[in-house]
């Protein structure tokens, strides 16, 4: 047999329904065999390993709305399902308002890469290392959801149930994913460790964002997401405590970080071993956090 | 197994193509419009081979179906050059030594185009990251950088 090294893709249906309600009418029809996508980078390297076998391919990107991104002063920054990572980087609404958003969507893979790539179809996907899935979580992100019993709002806090695992349910497209306004005067930092700058995955991926908070001993909160180190985004919580009950010091900026990396229950792969993973969570929850306070006391 | 015919404009000349629904942009341009300067590196989004401009955004062809491109104007390297002239980055990765085995070079040119329609003065940092995702096995990537930058030297000069 000849060696091809770059097969190409399985056959499958391309569909472009005319309306959300066509298209989730034919993906709950459908369950199992199709599914939508948006700019596909996960889902054709899925189907050319073949991994997924889908029958039919969905392209919603197209339908009203999907690629709108709007800020509102009151309720926040709205992207719809279908805007790139490389218009939510360049938006001045997303730079403005939501840095962390637009760090972490620049760290994902390439430039021409991101011009496809969305941050819904990175949260949908749902893989532990997405590079957005921290942020989007830590700045209380809520999906909106088109479905057949019509439409909802998921809060990303509590989407994500294991690798490719969410809540959503045949028939369920995304149409948005929304922002509320951030805590007055944080400030995050997303920490990427991967072998190289070129559209590799998250060995460990640390989010933190920070802000001052009169309800907390400290005068602060901290929130901390880890990448590709637990099933889904693992949120930091221990960790978090430790930032809100004790004044800020190196000394508790250490115990948060060891109570991160205690969290941790990575697995070892080719791109580092558990033991690695968690001490790169230590080190890097560190870096991170003292970048933020860093920058939280001006 | 259904087709689509799809009408879209590359390098300027309007096409119309009946492809599958599974065929990727770049399989659609090497083998349905024979323009093989565009290449198949990798085809799962990751060397930059395949890298087109598709309405004006690079893009890797390899992670985008032919049937996506109902509508849409392409430009690849084919297209970088007007009336006989070559264009900027061409006539300064020759220069500058850009192309060794020359695998890359198609995507580097069309990266490095987009690059200077976003960003026609960029800093090397700001060349480096925008080809982040064209990988070279040849040049060491020294001399591609210098090759966009002569570019932009050279476009100033002609705009004299
Ligand atoms: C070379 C390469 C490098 C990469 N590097 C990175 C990286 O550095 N960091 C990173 O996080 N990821 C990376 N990825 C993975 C991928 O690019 C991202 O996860 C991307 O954000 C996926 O977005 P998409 O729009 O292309 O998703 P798609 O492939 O279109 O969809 C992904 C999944 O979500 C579902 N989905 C998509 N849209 C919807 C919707 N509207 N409603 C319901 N379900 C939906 C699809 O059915 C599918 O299961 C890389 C991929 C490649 C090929
Ligand atoms: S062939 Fe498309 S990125 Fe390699
Ligand atoms: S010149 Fe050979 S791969 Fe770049």
């Amino acid at each position: 047999m000849a060696l091809n090294p770059t097969p190409g893709l399985p056959p499958f249906e391309y569909i472009k329904p005319a309306s959300l309600a066509e298209a989730s009418a034919f993906l709950a029809e459908h369950a199992g065999e199709a599914r939508p996508f948006m700019g596909g980078t996960d889902t054709f390297v899925r189907m050319r390993d073949k991994a997924w076998h889908d029958k039919f391919v969905v392209d919603v990107k197209n339908l009203e709305g999907m690629r709108n991104i709007t800020f509102d002063p009151q309720n926040g920054l709205t992207i719809g399902a279908a805007v790139n990572m490389n218009q939510v980087a360049a938006s001045p609404f997303a730079q403005e308002h939501y840095p962390l958003l637009v760090e972490a969507a620049r760290s994902v893979a390439s430039y021409q890469l991101r011009s496809r790539a969305t941050i819904v179809g990175n949260i949908c996907n749902a893989s532990p290392a997405g590079d957005t899935l921290g942020a989007s979580i830590l700045l209380g992100g809520v999906l909106h959801v088109y479905g057949v019993d019509g439409e909802r709002d998921e809060p990303l806090s509590e989407f994500f149930h294991g690798p490719g695992k969410t809540n959503l349910k045949p028939g369920d497209i995304a149409t948005a994913v929304h922002f509320p306004l951030p805590p007055a005067d944080a400030v995050g930092r997303y920490i990427k460790l991967n072998r190289n700058n070129d559209g590799d995955l998250a060995i460990v991926g640390v989010t933190v964002l920070g802000y001052p908070d009169s309800a907390t001993a400290s005068g602060f909160r901290f929130k901390i997401a880890l990448a590709s180190v637990a099933p889904v985004p693992l949120i930091a919580t221990a960790a978090e405590d430790i930032l809100a009950n004790s004044p800020i010091t190196d000394d508790t900026i250490t115990a948060a970080a060891q109570a991160a990396m205690d969290a941790s229950t990575p697995i070892s792969d080719t791109r580092g071993s558990a033991e690695y993973r968690k001490l790169m969570v230590r080190n890097l929850v560190k870096r991170a956090v003292s970048d933020v306070w860093g920058k939280l006391q001006g | 197994m259904a087709h689509h015919t799809i009408t879209l404009t590359v390098n300027g000349e309007t096409e119309v193509v009946t492809v599958p629904a599974h065929m990727t942009l770049l399989e659609m341009i090497r083998e349905e419009l024979a323009l093989t300067g565009t290449k198949n590196g990798c085809a799962s989004g990751e060397c930059g081979a395949c890298t087109v401009l598709f309405n004006g955004e690079p893009v890797n062809s390899c992670m985008v179906l032919a049937v996506e491109a109902d509508g849409a104007t392409v430009t690849t390297v084919e297209g970088l050059a007007h009336d006989h002239q070559l264009d900027p980055l061409q006539e300064a990765f020759v220069e500058s030594g850009a192309v060794q085995c020359g695998f890359c070079t198609p995507g580097m040119l069309i990266s490095s185009k987009a690059l200077l329609l976003r960003a026609p003065n960029p800093s090397d940092d700001e060349i480096r990251e925008a080809l982040v995702g064209n990988l070279c096995r040849c040049t060491g990537y020294v001399r591609i950088v210098d090759g966009v930058k002569k570019a932009v030297k050279i476009a100033a000069q002609s705009e004299e």
